[in-house]
């Protein structure tokens, strides 16, 4: 294995290069574009024998990816935040179509306001669709996840799209050193692709993804794509003791982290989690027994496992870089559905925070780890927090009133003429 | 997609005798799409995969039903070509792997309304022709939104009373010329065509299929459901458009323009027009000279400028 400092980005064009795929539909969106760029590159050079077509929309891009992959070959496609949501019409569709292919999404902020930073709304909108989700933290998860993406999508009990998520800016753009698996080590353990039934072909008659007439047959189908996305919970382990045996690396469903004696959690997603991690080992070494649960397969949702990990503990704070308007965090959401009833259930607080590339401070995660004491002690969760300091509405309102004075100097500009 | 040796239709007894097309489908009694769509299904036959957009035709395949031989993909009402796309570069990769044979490849043809074809599509189509795909689309152009109504749509003509324009005086706006948008991109080639000219259909049909890129079709699709009128009158409604003047059959290829069936005496329009309820408000209560003037001057004008060319 040769050890490379690579971006996130550069991370997923290996794993879509080790793969390998055949067919590449693509557009460019900040942050995702260098992936794309990566893969245009090794194509034009013959290193990879992979077509690359640049659509005019995300929408067609996931229509051509899933139409490929409808038609036998494996094809990869990467996007970000709003290409995300041109496509989604399609995201929902194409799972139903039971192709198996990758999409790299690169979370970025959803406009209004319009912004180029990370949070992770656009991949929440993607929830519900079908897709497999794998949310990485680091650009060595985002190679192997690919790879990881690829066998469960494939599987033939899962048969289902499957995105990898990482972060805009926080990993697209950030080197880190990545052992990049052995090209004929990782082509064998992604292995064929196998088209099952879905090709098609001049002597054999086929319709895809036809319509249906009625509840009836919609239900089947819909409940059909649901079970087969939630025996992707079993077949993870499968495949991920299969890759750990091979490559020496494990990925867990959930990542733990101090987990074994810890009386309170944080739980967030992607690699925001790295600064809870840090948090963490401050927090313990002032005596703090607090840990970090960072779920890695979002969807399916391994909410026996989060149960397990979960119960007994003393209370647990959910940091949602995503915000449900009129709901509020939608990992917080999750949560609470899967601990519901349980016994020994531990105390729920919702935290908002890291929306559009705001950090989230080390202090933050302490006085957050403080509020967990004291709902503890006082046997009552607080009220969801919007993170936002005292220093940055200072800055907000700075803002502000320089656009008022801009404005009222104009009108009195045009009172004058 | 290797090309035929093609088969040449000169009389009305060159044209296929039986329908590859299974029948039962849920398409209205005298349909001109349907029509349109048996003459192209018989030329090319079963090696062909369609990829559909959202519209009437999407009901021809419900499951567990297709009138198909060969294959049929569902899109979205957008992105119909870019599913051709996907299709066509999985068969060219195939073809090149060695994993398909040449005996296996198949056509892709695109199947739209009017509604995909001249609005939510438009883009998807604009691309495979910039990038050249080799396909065939055939619009159904029905001149609205057929599937749920008959709504007006970029493609409904002057004055048709629709769903959405049910006023006295119909559609104000003018039916979008889609024959010069596509032709602008430089494909190998686009018709204009009607299933009630069967021997112009095919001999374009046969045309686009010793070509390859992208190979564009728009068909005039007389509809009794949103035009109404009797079904029995669909061919007569057809073949009034073409000797009116108002549906001109022609085809582009190589740059140039060529019409390929001159009315020699053109019809006044008002003979297209009366046989259908959704001009009715031209003739009844009253006749209303200046919106029939209007629309045979502009049909004038179009065969004035192209008969001086």
């Amino acid at each position: 294995m040769t050890a490379k400092l690579l971006t996130g980005n550069s991370a997923a064009a290996w794993g879509a290069r080790l793969a390998p795929v055949d067919y590449i539909p693509a557009f460019p969106i900040t942050p995702q574009t260098e992936i794309i760029e990566d893969l245009a590159f090794w194509v034009d050079r013959g290193e990879l024998d992979a077509r690359l077509v640049t659509l005019e929309s995300e929408h067609s891009m996931i229509t051509a990816a899933a139409a490929a992959a409808s038609s036998g070959v494996r094809a990869f496609t990467a996007t970000s935040s709003q290409g995300l949501l041109y496509g989604m019409e399609m995201i929902y569709t194409v799972s139903g179509w039971r192709t198996p292919f990758v999409l790299v999404n690169v979370s970025r902020g959803l406009a209004s306001p319009i912004t180029l930073e990370s949070d992770h709304n656009d991949i929440m909108a993607a929830r519900d669709s079908g897709f497999l989700q794998i949310h990485c933290a680091t650009c060595q998860e985002i190679a192997d996840g690919v790879l990881i993406a690829y066998r469960l999508a494939e599987h033939p009990e899962v048969r289902v799209p499957a995105i990898v998520n990482l972060d805009g800016f926080y990993l697209s753009f950030t080197r880190e050193p990545v052992d990049l698996p052995d090209a004929s080590k990782a082509a064998a353990f992604v292995g064929e692709y196998d088209p099952e039934n879905l090709q098609f072909k001049g002597n054999t008659p086929l319709s895809q993804a036809m319509a249906v007439l009625g509840g009836g047959p919609y239900s089947y189908f819909r409940y059909e794509t649901h079970l087969a996305v939630e025996r992707a919970l079993s077949i993870y382990d499968e495949v991920i003791e299969e890759f750990a045996a091979t490559f020496g690396r494990r990925y867990d469903k959930i990542d733990a982290y101090c987990m074994d004696d810890a009386d309170y959690v944080f739980i967030m997603l992607g690699s925001f989690s790295t600064k809870a991690r840090d948090a963490v080992d401050s927090l313990r070494a002032a005596g703090n027994k607090i840990g970090l649960l960072r779920p890695r397969l979002f969807r399916p949702l391994p909410a026996a496992l989060l149960r397990q990990w979960l119960r007994g503990r003393r209370a647990v704070a959910v940091i949602d870089q995503n915000i449900s308007m009129g709901m509020g965090g939608i990992l917080h959401s999750e949560l609470a559905t899967a601990l519901y009833g349980i016994d020994k259930a531990p105390l729920l607080a919702s935290y908002i925070g890291g929306l559009g590339g705001r950090d989230i401070s080390q202090q933050e995660f302490f006085a957050i780890a403080d509020e967990l004491n004291l709902a503890y002690q006082q046997g009552a969760a607080p009220p969801v927090r919007l993170l936002y300091t005292r220093n940055e509405m200072t800055e907000m309102r700075k803002l502000q009133a320089i656009a008022q004075a801009e404005h009222a100097e104009i009108r009195q500009a045009e009172g004058k003429s | 997609m290797s090309k035929q040796s093609p088969v040449h239709f000169h009389r009305m007894k060159d044209m296929p005798s039986t329908h590859l097309l299974g029948t039962g489908t849920p398409m209205c009694a005298g349909c001109g799409g349907l029509e349109t769509l048996h003459t192209l299904y018989d030329i090319l036959g079963e090696k062909t995969v369609f990829v559909n957009a959202a519209g009437c035709m999407t009901l021809l395949s419900v499951y567990p039903f297709t009138p198909f031989r060969g294959g049929w993909l569902y899109t979205s009402m957008g992105s119909a070509p870019a599913g051709a796309q996907g299709v066509r570069d999985a068969l060219d990769i195939l073809l090149q792997k060695k994993k398909l044979s040449a005996e296996e490849d198949v056509e892709v043809v695109v199947i739209t309304g009017d509604g995909a074809a001249y609005g939510m599509g438009m883009s998807a189509t604009s691309a495979a022709m910039d990038r050249n795909l080799d396909f065939i689309y055939l619009c159904y152009d029905n001149e609205g939104y057929g599937n749920t109504g008959q709504q007006y749509s970029a493609a409904t003509p002057h004055a048709a009373i629709t769903s959405t324009s049910k006023g006295s005086h119909g559609y104000p706006g003018y039916k979008k010329d889609l024959f010069a948008i596509w032709a602008a991109h430089n494909p190998a080639y686009v018709a204009t065509v009607i299933a009630a000219e069967p021997l112009d259909l095919a001999k374009k049909i046969e045309r686009l299929q010793s070509l390859s890129g992208p190979r564009m079709l728009i068909s005039l699709a007389p509809c009794p459901t949103g035009w109404d009128y009797d079904p029995e009158l669909s061919v007569e409604v057809g073949r009034l458009a073409v000797r009116t003047g108002v549906w001109p059959l022609k085809e582009y290829i190589d740059g140039e323009v060529r019409h390929t069936k001159i009315p020699k005496q053109r019809q006044p329009v008002e003979d297209y027009l009366r046989l259908q309820g959704r001009f009715r408000h031209l003739f009844e209560p009253q006749r209303d000279e200046a919106g029939i003037a209007e629309i045979q001057a502009r049909v004038d004008a179009y065969w004035k400028r192209i008969l001086e060319e």
